[in-house]
């Protein structure tokens, strides 16, 4: 089971602490680029927002809670931990996180060959 | 944490939610165990409790709870369709049905349970169902195209969610229960009848008391069941969903202990009988319960992983208690709701013709609330919830809990005044009464009297109120208020804003630097930016600080609920010229806007999406408009009647003085929206009264009120100063607007600033006309800058390639937005409803309202 890399923008096209939502195979993905180390602090996770039923996520304001990387949606405000998921106001709340990395001058989100 | 004698190798048998999450705690806590995932079905984790949303178009991945790819850099090694046959404990190896083996260190069983079908003759036959799994759903939904008549088979909460169901598949739906009422196990009698009644009127039949002896072949239907008596049923397809039991066969098979009645016994570690095996979940029975809902499941995943972890959490029961909404009928139950404790009194409301039933339950002394039922307005929950988990003490006469208000008096101003019973989040239905009740129980801060009671997290619209409430009641109670904004910084907006300007702090990240902690959040950079734009007016897209926007600010359009935007022109003080309006005209019909007249005198136009704005924009602009700032915490507009020009009572030109001000304060940042108008004589029809700052013309000059708003909690603007000259008006407005930006709290209007303020009014006077505290000129200076540096943000953007860069949709793809869709209604487009986009029908393709 390994993991496939599809290049989806390059490193410049991230706005430093901030979102950009890139389509990969039909599916929205919300990109954050948190800090201004070159190759930490990506993150990616689902653009759909479960509570608001929209594709919005990535233009939500980063920020933390405790020592967790979130993010906050446009809409309703709630809280996503960026590193897991997680809807910190309701844990069923869920955003999937996507594999990602940086090569060289392209960021990269993984995909899993099953 | 002990990792030296942590186990090397766990196998986890079944990826249900209670597995899944038991997974990701492991991982979380120990990031280096190696862990095994067993499970028997053809995929990983998914919602179950969410599981009925695939029929509303939820499919399997959405409803995942993890994926192969987490797993894999979880380092969790996965298996699929490896459903466990045998253990051999002496050996410590489980082998799957088809053959592998695995050997472990910890065996965890997450196994749930399965539905419990009962032994009818004739059960077991094609079109007879089952609700637990996804290909339980895909079968249920392939039965039902080919059926007209559905039966589900049990009324508890599975079932009605199962009839649901059926019903929105479009079948006649009937509902079986052996009880003589539904939902037995959480609702008393009275409950039990008003739900079904409530359930019938939706076109749901309920047959109570019955108990099927057969399923033969129908005459008119493909079935025809046949109850005691000689009662019977025609039907085409029969869903089950009589109760579940836990799967224990590993444990029966494998000599580990179970209930007289099944489930796996464990203990407060979730041990098994066996010290090497763990049992979580639907699967598990505690003190001889079986705990059927997934919190407690999640509370024993906790427990087994600290224990495997070497930490001392424990399981030791959990509330029961459940609040849903069945076939769009809200229901809750709390604790005793059958009142089986000794000696337990209860107090019943009953409204037939609303079709509300309400009970508490109460201990002999009525001091405590031992559990309760709601059935068509479960609003109180909450509030009784709290009462029932904290023993809180219960008000002298306990029914007026459950009894309708009749507190008529209108609330005047101040958190003190407000009845208990006074709503203050109408979203989540939270009133001072639950705040306080919170409060009472222990929670102090202000984030955490949210997150418990849910208040402020809908809409929003109560944040205020909320915070006014809790500051008043812990006051009261002398904890000391802390006006801290947000757990980065210890300092209130004001501090923050004059930290600002005596340090010259020219961004968030330098602020953030010197005296805060963390990222920010939300609450802070929103409110620096704010702050960072009254006090050096930078354009607000300026690198540095477009990452502290609000996506309002940061796209320059009010979001709406689907997730596009609206665009607002301005027009200074109403006034548009027919050139103007056929631009507007010609552009929302060229992108197919829906449009609509603001109370603010101008036009909205909605359904934008993000990657369009900048050319909309740069057509605006082409023709001669200027943003109107509808997006931001900024001013408004200023409304106006039309005055002496050419009205025959009017007695100063309002219109003209409503576009002198707007442009005046146009642009300008603020602790929240500002809003403006302008009367030309008293008859006042410009409601310059409900404004933050409203001017009326006299026959002398101007008449200047400050502090009105409409909104919630509607409020009269106090006369500030009469008969004003040009002037000397706009010079009293200078002045109070700066002192309000400088000095407010986030998301405070002005009247709640006012009120705020020791002295009121006359401190306010004090200030702005008589220059009390000598600041007159600097607050005038720091408005005449913000003036004459202002920009037109939308100007600004697109001629600027790098902004106009940031309304790409996509970073890889030209490709349109395909989730947003638009259906048609009186001529115009609006955002379709969950059931529409999923029915296709009538659709407007917004991919091709694009022009360009
Ligand atoms: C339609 C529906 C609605 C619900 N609504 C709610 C709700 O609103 N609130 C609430 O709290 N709860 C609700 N529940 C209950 C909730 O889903 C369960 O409490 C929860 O899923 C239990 O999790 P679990 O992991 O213990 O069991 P499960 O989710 O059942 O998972 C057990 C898994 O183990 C697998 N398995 C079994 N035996 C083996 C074996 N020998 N080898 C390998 N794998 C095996 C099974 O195939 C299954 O995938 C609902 C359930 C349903 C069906």
């Amino acid at each position: 089971m390994s993991i496939e890399w599809h290049n989806v923008c390059g490193t410049d096209d991230l706005v430093i602490n901030s979102g950009v939502c890139a389509l990969l195979n039909g599916q929205q993905i919300a990109i954050f680029k948190v800090g201004t180390a070159p190759d930490a602090g990506i993150y990616a996770v689902d653009n759909f927002d479960p509570q608001g039923k929209a594709q919005v996520i990535y233009r939500g304001i980063i920020g933390s809670i405790g020592d967790k990387t979130v993010v906050a949606s446009p809409l309703y405000k709630q809280h996503f931990d960026l590193a897991s998921g997680e809807c910190i106001e309701s844990p069923d709340q869920k955003l999937q996180v996507w594999p990602v990395r940086v090569q060289g001058n392209s960021v990269q989100i993984g995909t899993g060959a099953n | 944490m002990t990792s030296s004698n942590t186990p090397s190798q766990i196998v986890v048998v079944g990826n249900g939610m209670v597995g899944h999450h038991f997974v990701e705690q492991l991982h979380q806590a120990l990031p280096s165990a190696k862990i095994i995932v067993l499970s028997g079905e053809p995929r990983l984790a998914y919602d179950r409790v969410h599981l009925s949303e695939y029929f509303s178009g939820k499919s399997a991945e959405e409803l995942a709870m993890t994926t192969p790819e987490l797993y894999d850099s979880w380092g969790v090694e996965h298996h699929c369709n490896a459903y466990v046959d045998n253990i051999d404990k002496a050996a410590k190896v489980v082998t799957t049905k088809s053959g592998e083996t695995y050997s472990y260190d910890k065996l965890v069983l997450a196994t749930g349970s399965y539905p419990f079908v009962p032994p009818i003759p004739g059960h077991d036959q094609e079109h007879c169902l089952v609700y637990r799994t996804i290909e339980d759903l895909e079968g249920i939904e392939a039965s039902a195209k080919e059926s007209k008549v559905g039966v589900v088979v049990g009324g508890g909460l599975l079932g009605l969610e199962a009839a649901n169901a059926l019903k929105e598949a479009g079948l006649e739906t009937h509902v079986v229960e052996f009880a003589p009422q539904l939902m037995a196990v959480q609702l008393d009698e009275g409950g039990g009848r008003l739900l079904k009644n409530k359930i019938e009127d939706l076109g749901v039949k309920v047959h109570t008391s019955k108990a099927t002896s057969e399923i033969v072949a129908g005459e008119n239907c493909r079935f025809r069941m046949n109850f005691q008596g000689d009662d019977y049923l025609e039907t085409d397809m029969i869903l089950f969903s009589a109760g579940i039991r836990p799967s224990d066969q590993l444990a029966r098979s494998f000599d580990l202990e179970i209930g007289e009645r099944g489930g796996i016994v464990i203990d407060n570690q979730c041990k098994t009988s066996d010290p090497d095996i763990y049992a979580i979940g639907e699967c598990a029975l505690w003190q001889n319960r079986i705990f059927g809902l997934v919190a407690p499941g999640y509370t024993m995943a906790r427990a087994a992983v600290s224990h495997l972890i070497g930490g001392d959490t424990e399981f030791e029961g959990a509330d029961m208690s459940t609040k849903l909404k069945l076939l769009g009928v809200e229901v809750g139950s709390i604790g005793d709701s059958h009142a089986k404790t000794p000696g337990a009194q209860s107090y019943t409301y009953e409204n037939q013709p609303q079709g509300i039933y309400k009970k508490i339950v109460v201990d002999e002394q009525s001091n405590t609330l031992l559990g309760a039922v709601l059935v068509g307005d479960s609003s109180e929950f909450d509030t009784l919830l709290q009462y029932s988990l904290n023993s809180i003490a219960l008000p002298e006469f306990p029914e007026t809990l459950i009894l309708p208000s009749t507190e008529g008096a209108a609330p005047t101003l101040g958190a003190d005044a407000l009845p208990d019973s006074a709503s203050i989040c109408s979203c989540h239905n939270v009133t001072k009464g639950d705040i306080i009740a919170t409060i009472d129980a222990g929670t102090t801060d202000f984030a955490g009297i949210k997150s418990c009671t849910k208040a402020s997290t809908g809409c929003g619209g109560c944040t205020a109120l909320l915070k006014n409430v809790v500051d008043a009641e812990l006051e009261k109670r002398g904890v000391e208020v802390k006006k801290d904004i947000c757990e980065h910084f210890a300092y209130s907006r004001q501090e923050l804003f004059h930290l600002i300007k005596v340090n010259k702090i020219k961004t968030f990240d330098d602020l953030l630097a010197q005296y805060g902690k963390g990222l920010g959040c939300d609450i802070c950079k929103p409110a620096v930016g704010s702050i960072l734009a009254s006090t050096w007016n930078d354009y607000i897209l300026e690198k540095d600080h477009v990452s502290l926007q609000d996506t309002n600010d940061t796209y320059l359009g009010n979001m709406q609920k689907d997730g596009t935007y609206s665009i607002v022109p301005r027009m200074a003080g109403g006034e548009v010229k027919p050139e103007g309006l056929i631009l507007i005209g010609e552009i929302a019909r060229d992108y197919k806007l829906y449009t609509k007249v603001t109370g603010g005198q101008r036009i909205d136009l909605f359904g934008a999406k993000v990657n369009q704005l900048p050319e909309i924009w740069e057509k605006l602009i082409a023709g001669g408009f200027e943003t109107g700032h509808a997006y931001a915490k900024a001013l408004r507009t200023v409304k106006s009647c039309v005055g002496s020009t050419w009205c025959r009572y009017g007695v100063q030109d309002s219109v003209g003085a409503a576009i002198e001000v707007e442009n005046r304060y146009k642009g300008l940042r603020a602790p929240h929206k500002m809003k403006m108008a302008v009367s030309g004589c008293t008859r006042e029809c410009a409601e310059a009264q409900s404004k933050d700052v409203g001017i009326i013309a006299t026959e002398n000059g101007w008449n200047l009120y400050v502090c009105g708003n409409g909104g919630m909690k509607p409020r009269h603007a106090d006369l500030f100063a009469t008969d004003l000259d040009k002037e000397t008006l706009i010079k009293y407005i200078d002045r109070f607007w700066m002192f309000y930006i400088r000095t407010a709290d986030r998301l405070q209007r002005t009247a709640t600033w006012m009120d705020n303020l020791e002295g009121g009014l006359d401190y306010l006077k004090d200030v702005i006309i008589n220059d009390s505290l000598g600041i007159a000129e600097e607050l005038e200076a720091q408005m005449q800058h913000v003036v004459d540096t202002y920009q037109c943000e939308w100007k600004t953007a697109v001629e600027d390639e790098k902004s106009r860069k940031r309304f790409r949709r996509f970073v890889n793809s030209e490709l349109d937005d395909n989730s947003v869709v638009f259906v048609e209604e009186r001529g115009q487009i609006r955002p379709a409803t969950e059931a529409e986009k999923l029915s296709d029908i009538n659709i407007i393709d917004a991919t091709e309202t694009s022009e360009a």
